[in-house]
């Protein structure tokens, strides 16, 4: 009997407890993916010129540094951890490329390694300080998140356009398939990012230990796993990713601006959560990130079809969405919320 | 059970070789001396259960075993090679793996993975997921554990999940395997499936060292049992020369007090308060996994002693009482009306005080001060818009400063500065300007000085005079037996006995219940 | 009781020493800026009196800082809760966008009438922004950094949805004195500010709500075992962070009589952070201090002051405010303070550990 009214009471507070586990991590992906689907179905229905393959094509060209920079913060937010400084990387590396490229001359095959290398470091640092000190890690990433920004300002305070004929080839390339259907070298790179981060999180040692941290810090760390090593590692990961989409924002804007990639980071993390990463960590898909990009590029195509709709619908739909997911996650964990 | 023949005789000089030995083991915590000279000798294939209560350093010589705090002196020998852990991984490469009470995998992630994760069978580089699983359900079937190694953790019972903790350890190393309380959640047939696993281990010739507060389990599963006391080895004896009784007499203190010492037990009139209708009856209360079904009559003016060992549902007793969890089931009434007590705001507003024994975690805020904390119970309970005036504020902090002879007598000291003793004192204050009609009080003496526990005992025979029921937790059995009334015996969560408190009731009656769960 | 007033007057002397101590960092550094500031402009410190109206540095800093005052005092109630509320600078913006529309709509903009319906509407909405907040945190048990992320992402679109993208510009005489307007010589904006602080202090301080908040944040198990409602104090503390940024938004578009949903409180919410770290409020929760967040929020103030008097591009003082953010959390780890202050640590005296505390102790080490 007592057990009758526990589980009774657990089936309460847990709605979802009588789906397993593995199936409920799953459920906002699912989500995601036909909130996806709809989205374009209404749009192929309602807007003429909607239903192409292109449009679809132009959702990766027109957030293929999103998608770099939501890779990264799923990494971070895998652990549990939360990284808002990633923004204001992108920022920065898109006027370090353009200063050293234009001002000073500096050839491609130079700069980029070092921009990678310049973000992979700053992450390295925010990771130690985090692990170190054991300071929230929002907070320190706030502090990268100004010190970035500024940095840009110390630069130069105006856009810097990139005229270097080398940038602009790579950044008017179009790689045709067929039926005359085309994308950027920034997607290539981008899925490639993609891939990578799949197989990394879901076949190495290192990717287990991210997932692993993620579920239980203390328990990683009794379990002899290099759970600090692993902590200062995603957020290495999530600023090297920043300076990658850094550059290929570059490559989309041909120019450097400390005002680019405002507010990146709250993209970034939208899609993250929408493409069903758990914020409290341990759970979630690098793939369910993807489409969390898709999702956020799909609601901008929309509100661009529709015309009478205004840009900033955008934010107002993902701040519905962040909203219903979170509460969706909310339901889903289990724990009861504190009684009284 | 093994017999005792396959046991390795200590005293054998020519018997087989200890996997694991430690001597003289110190082990200093800043104004504390957790561990002094403390020995411990582990043999291949033998279950070994340490015992000990509060304080005895159990938890701190496990974790100086297992690497999480480094020793201050003393050897440790394993498999004839000396060793200084520096932290959890080198213990495991040395071969010591442990069990936690709470299982310390992780949920998130899949069966094989808890049990293989870093170190996995890799390929190119890469984690080979079909051999990985393979190798995990190999090691399942080989103890003859059914599960499905794809699925996540989560998904399985608290005891389940426990086995492939045990699984992982194992894997990772096969020598010495501690299990520190890995029976405390579980049920009956899951302590069960969990024993019969242990013993397999055992038969394979790991040797196991068991850590458990239950009485029963350590004469059904262990071969030997080494006892501490007070940070100090009380004695290591194989487990046919012990009984319950003896056992428990080992791990409370050696001599008892005689009837004499207790000469100011204070039953007299015990009868005449029990008469009545009580202040708080309780019927068949429970909660799954931490106490069992109980009924307890409070009257007025009455103590009632809770006897038991560490771990046994003492607290657990108290704290459905106060609403500080909820119950599963039963009924409680307060003088004939029946209430529910849902969370403490409804017990509080129903005249319950309760003094937690985690002082710091759960009873006081330390960056308040003194004189907010003694107040804070009054306060929460008018609500933040209506506030003490700071002279009556102050008035009563002043009064139970005096009253109490807390110090420093500053109330406005940040509480956190005090010591043990007067910070119990603080938290008895703020229940007691509260005019509780039931006070609880968990472990009110533990880790305080002699003066201050005095003290807490004469207020305690106080307040019951002046018609204040209390509810007292102590695992000192001449306190209880000074105090109380009536004593309730608490044994493995389950209330066995409730006493009349009469010159019947020795030290070793108490004793006997305790450790074997029948009055006789 | 007839040795009452000896008494308390001991425990004032007592229980004022670690305030002031509090207190002590943040205004030496305020002090220094300002000094600094002197090197630099040696009429920095003059105050002048010109059409009945305060003109200076000084009284620059105190109006351009009112709203983050504001912000920063609502902020230092929520991570008192161990909370934190990203969603302020959304709320700025929405109060302001809300406003400026009502009055630009309204028959008589000029009107007093006008002008308090517009204040009314903007605190309305703020009251259930601040509600929403403290349901999800409090009745749902979201993480508060979780769940203000959510206003924090749509409250730009919503106010720029307010002023369909435009900026809008008012001409309200009433309107314009919230944010620039004069009383009695000094900017309404600083007279404003320093009664909500005031209020705030005293409504804490002298109902129990600032104890029961402290007590709650410093530690929540503890406030739950003594019976203390918590849910609704959470609500309270986001629903008064929200009203602060209502009146601080009310202040900024009032003073350049416009509102803009884009830009309006951008980042105000980390500045507002920062002056309450800065003001010795830890972000653990538990004991706040308004009179540091105000300190706080002057020193964030005067920083951008200098460096926009030093010349360099204003927007390097986000560099300036990273090192200060690393360097007061750094000093605020207990972590930290153990590695580098080692030394100092160990020649404490242990002697006041009784032998009778050690089981005690030794089981909160173990």
């Amino acid at each position: 009997m007592s057990t009758g009214i526990a589980s009774a009471a657990a089936q309460l507070t847990r709605p979802f407890a009588a789906v397993s586990p593995r199936t409920r991590t799953r459920i906002p992906l699912i989500v995601t993916a036909l909130l996806l689907v709809v989205m374009f179905s209404v749009g192929s229905v309602r807007y003429e010129g909607f239903l192409s393959a292109q449009v679809v094509l132009n959702l990766l060209i027109d957030n293929g540094f999103l998608l770099v920079v939501a890779v990264g913060a799923t990494f971070v937010i895998l652990t549990g951890g939360i990284d808002l400084s990633v923004g204001s990387m992108v920022a920065l590396s898109t006027m370090l490329t353009a200063w050293l490229v234009e001002s000073h001359g500096w050839s491609l095959a130079t700069v980029i390694p070092l921009v990678l290398l310049v973000g992979a470091a700053s992450g390295t640092l925010m990771g130690w300080i985090i692990h170190t000190f054991e300071i929230q890690p929002f907070i320190v990433t706030l502090a990268g998140m100004f010190l970035a920004r500024g940095l840009c300002y110390t630069i130069s305070t105006e856009s810097i356009t990139i005229s270097d004929p080398t940038t602009a080839g790579i950044a008017q390339t179009r790689l045709y398939g067929p039926g005359g259907l085309f994308v950027s070298v920034p997607v290539v790179i981008a899925l490639a990012v993609l891939v990578i981060a799949f197989v990394v999180l879901h076949h190495t040692r290192f990717g287990r230990n991210v997932y692993a941290l993620g579920g239980n810090e203390s328990s990683a760390r009794l379990m002899g796993l290099p759970a600090g090593s692993t902590k200062i590692a995603v957020y290495a990961v999530s600023g090297l990713c920043s300076a990658l989409g850094g550059l290929l924002l570059t490559f989309y804007m041909l120019s450097g601006y400390a005002l680019h990639a405002m507010g990146m980071e709250l993209d970034a993390i939208a899609a993250t959560v929408i493409g069903g990463t758990l914020l409290t960590g341990g759970s979630g898909f690098v793939l369910g990130t993807a489409v969390g990009v898709l999702v956020l590029g799909m609601i901008q195509t929309v509100v661009n079809f529709q015309g009478t709709l205004s840009s900033w619908w955008t934010r107002i739909v993902i701040g519905a969405l962040l909203l219903v997911f979170i509460v969706l996650q909310r339901l889903m964990s289990g724990r009861r919320p504190a009684a009284d | 059970m093994a017999s005792p023949s396959t046991t390795p005789r200590p005293t054998d000089a020519g018997g087989p070789r200890p996997v694991l030995e430690a001597q003289g083991i110190r082990k200093q915590f800043p104004g504390v001396l957790a561990l002094d000279g403390v020995a411990l000798r582990l043999f291949p294939g033998e279950v070994h259960a340490l015992m000990g209560e509060n304080g005895a350093g159990k938890s701190t010589l496990i974790k100086v075993l297992t690497g999480v705090h480094p020793a201050d002196g003393g050897t440790l020998v394993v498999d004839g090679r000396p060793h200084a852990f520096a932290d959890p991984l080198q213990a495991q490469q040395a071969g010591i793996s442990t069990v936690y009470q709470e299982v310390n995998l992780c949920p998130n992630i899949s069966v094989a993975e808890n049990i293989l994760i870093g170190r996995e069978p890799r390929r190119f580089g890469l984690i080979h997921w079909s051999a990985m699983r393979q190798r995990a359900a190999e090691l399942l079937t080989e103890l003859d554990l059914d599960l499905d190694v794809t699925s996540l953790l989560d998904s399985h019972s608290l005891a389940v999940q426990q086995l492939v903790a045990i699984v992982r350890a194992v894997d990772v190393s096969a020598k010495v395997l501690v299990l520190d309380e890995p029976t405390s959640s579980l049920d009956r047939e899951e302590v069960a499936q969990l024993f019969t696993l242990v013993r397999r281990l055992r038969d394979r010739g790991v040797a196991i060292l068991f850590v458990t507060h239950f009485i029963d389990q350590v004469f059904d599963l262990c071969d030997r049992v080494t006892v501490l006391r007070n940070g100090q080895l009380e004695g290591e004896y194989p487990i046919g020369e012990l009984t319950p009784v003896t056992l428990v007499q080992r791990m409370i203190g050696g001599e008892l007090a005689t009837l004499d010492q207790l000469s100011g037990r204070s039953h007299e009139g015990a009868a005449v308060r029990a008469a009545g209708v009580p202040f708080l009856r309780a019927r068949q209360l429970t909660r799954t996994g931490s106490i069992e079904p109980y009924d307890l009559d409070i009257h007025a003016g009455e103590v009632i002693g809770l006897a038991g060992l560490l771990g046994s549902g003492r607290t657990e007793v108290a704290r459905l009482l106060f609403g500080a969890d909820g119950a599963d089931a039963g009924e409680v009434s307060i003088e004939g009306e029946k209430v529910v007590l849902r969370t403490p705001r409804h017990a509080i507003a129903r005249g319950i005080a309760f003094c937690s024994e985690n002082r710091k975690s759960e009873g006081l805020v330390g960056e308040l001060t003194v004189r907010e904390n003694i107040i804070l119970a009054l306060q929460a309970a008018r609500g933040w818009t209506r506030p003490l005036a700071r002279a009556t504020q102050d008035e009563l902090a002043r009064h139970w400063i005096e009253a109490l002879d807390i110090r420093p007598a500053d109330p406005e000291a940040q509480v956190r500065h005090l010591s043990g003793g007067n910070q119990q004192k603080v938290l008895l204050a703020r229940w007691l300007l509260t005019a509780p009609r039931l006070l609880i009080l968990d472990e009110p003496t533990r880790g305080i000085d002699i003066g201050a526990k005095a003290e807490i005992q004469k207020l305690v025979a106080r307040l019951a005079g002046e018609g204040t029921s209390v509810l007292f937790i102590s695992a000192e059995l001449e306190e209880v037996l000074r105090l109380s009334h009536r004593i309730a015996v608490l044994r493995d969560h389950r209330m066995v006995a409730t006493l009349a408190n009469d010159d019947t009731v020795t030290p070793e009656r108490l004793l006997t219940t305790i450790a074997t769960g029948t009055d006789s | 009781m007839t040795t009452q007033p000896a008494k308390s007057e001991a425990a004032g002397g007592v229980g004022r020493r670690p305030a002031g101590h509090r207190l002590l960092w943040p205004a030496l550094i305020l002090l220094a800026l300002l000094l600094g500031n002197l090197a630099f402009h040696h009429d920095f410190f003059s105050v002048r009196v010109r059409d009945g109206h305060l003109y200076g540095s000084l009284i620059d800093i105190l109006q351009f800082g009112a709203p983050l005052i504001l912000v920063a005092l609502g902020m230092t109630l929520v991570i008192a809760t161990r909370g934190i509320d990203l969603s302020v600078g959304s709320t700025v913006a929405i109060a302001g966008a809300l406003a400026c529309g009502h009055i630009s709509t309204a028959a008589r903009p000029g009107s007093v009438a006008t002008m308090l319906t517009a204040v009314a509407l903007a605190l309305g909405v703020a009251l259930a922004l601040g509600l929403a907040n403290g349901f999800l945190v409090s009745g749902l048990g979201v993480q508060p950094i979780v769940a203000t992320l959510i206003l924090m992402v749509a409250g730009r679109g919503v106010a720029q949805l307010i002023t369909d993208g435009q900026i809008i510009t008012v001409t309200s005489a009433p309107y314009k004195m919230i944010g620039g307007g004069y009383w009695l010589t000094f900017p309404f904006a600083v007279l404003l500010a320093a009664g909500l602080v005031a209020l705030t202090a005293f409504v804490t301080r002298r109902s129990a709500l600032g104890m029961l908040i402290e007590s709650v944040g410093g530690n929540p198990a503890a406030s739950r075992l003594v019976g203390i409602r918590a849910g609704g104090l959470l609500a309270l503390v986001y629903v008064v962070s929200a009203l602060c940024a209502a009146v601080a938004g009310l202040m900024i578009s009032s003073n350049v009589s416009s509102a803009d949903g884009n830009n309006a409180g951008l980042w105000i919410e980390l500045d507002a952070i920062l002056a309450v770290v800065v003001g010795g409020t830890a972000l653990t929760g538990g004991r706040f201090s308004v009179g540091g967040t105000v300190l706080g929020a002057l020193i964030i103030q005067t920083l951008s002051t200098t460096v926009y008097t030093l010349g360099v591009p204003p927007e390097t003082s986000l560099v300036f405010k990273a090192f200060v953010v690393i360097v007061v959390c750094l000093v605020q780890s207990p972590v930290f303070r153990a590695k580098v202050l080692r030394r100092r640590r160990t020649t404490t005296p242990r002697s006041h550990t009784t032998a009778g505390a050690a089981p005690q102790q030794q089981e909160a080490g173990a």
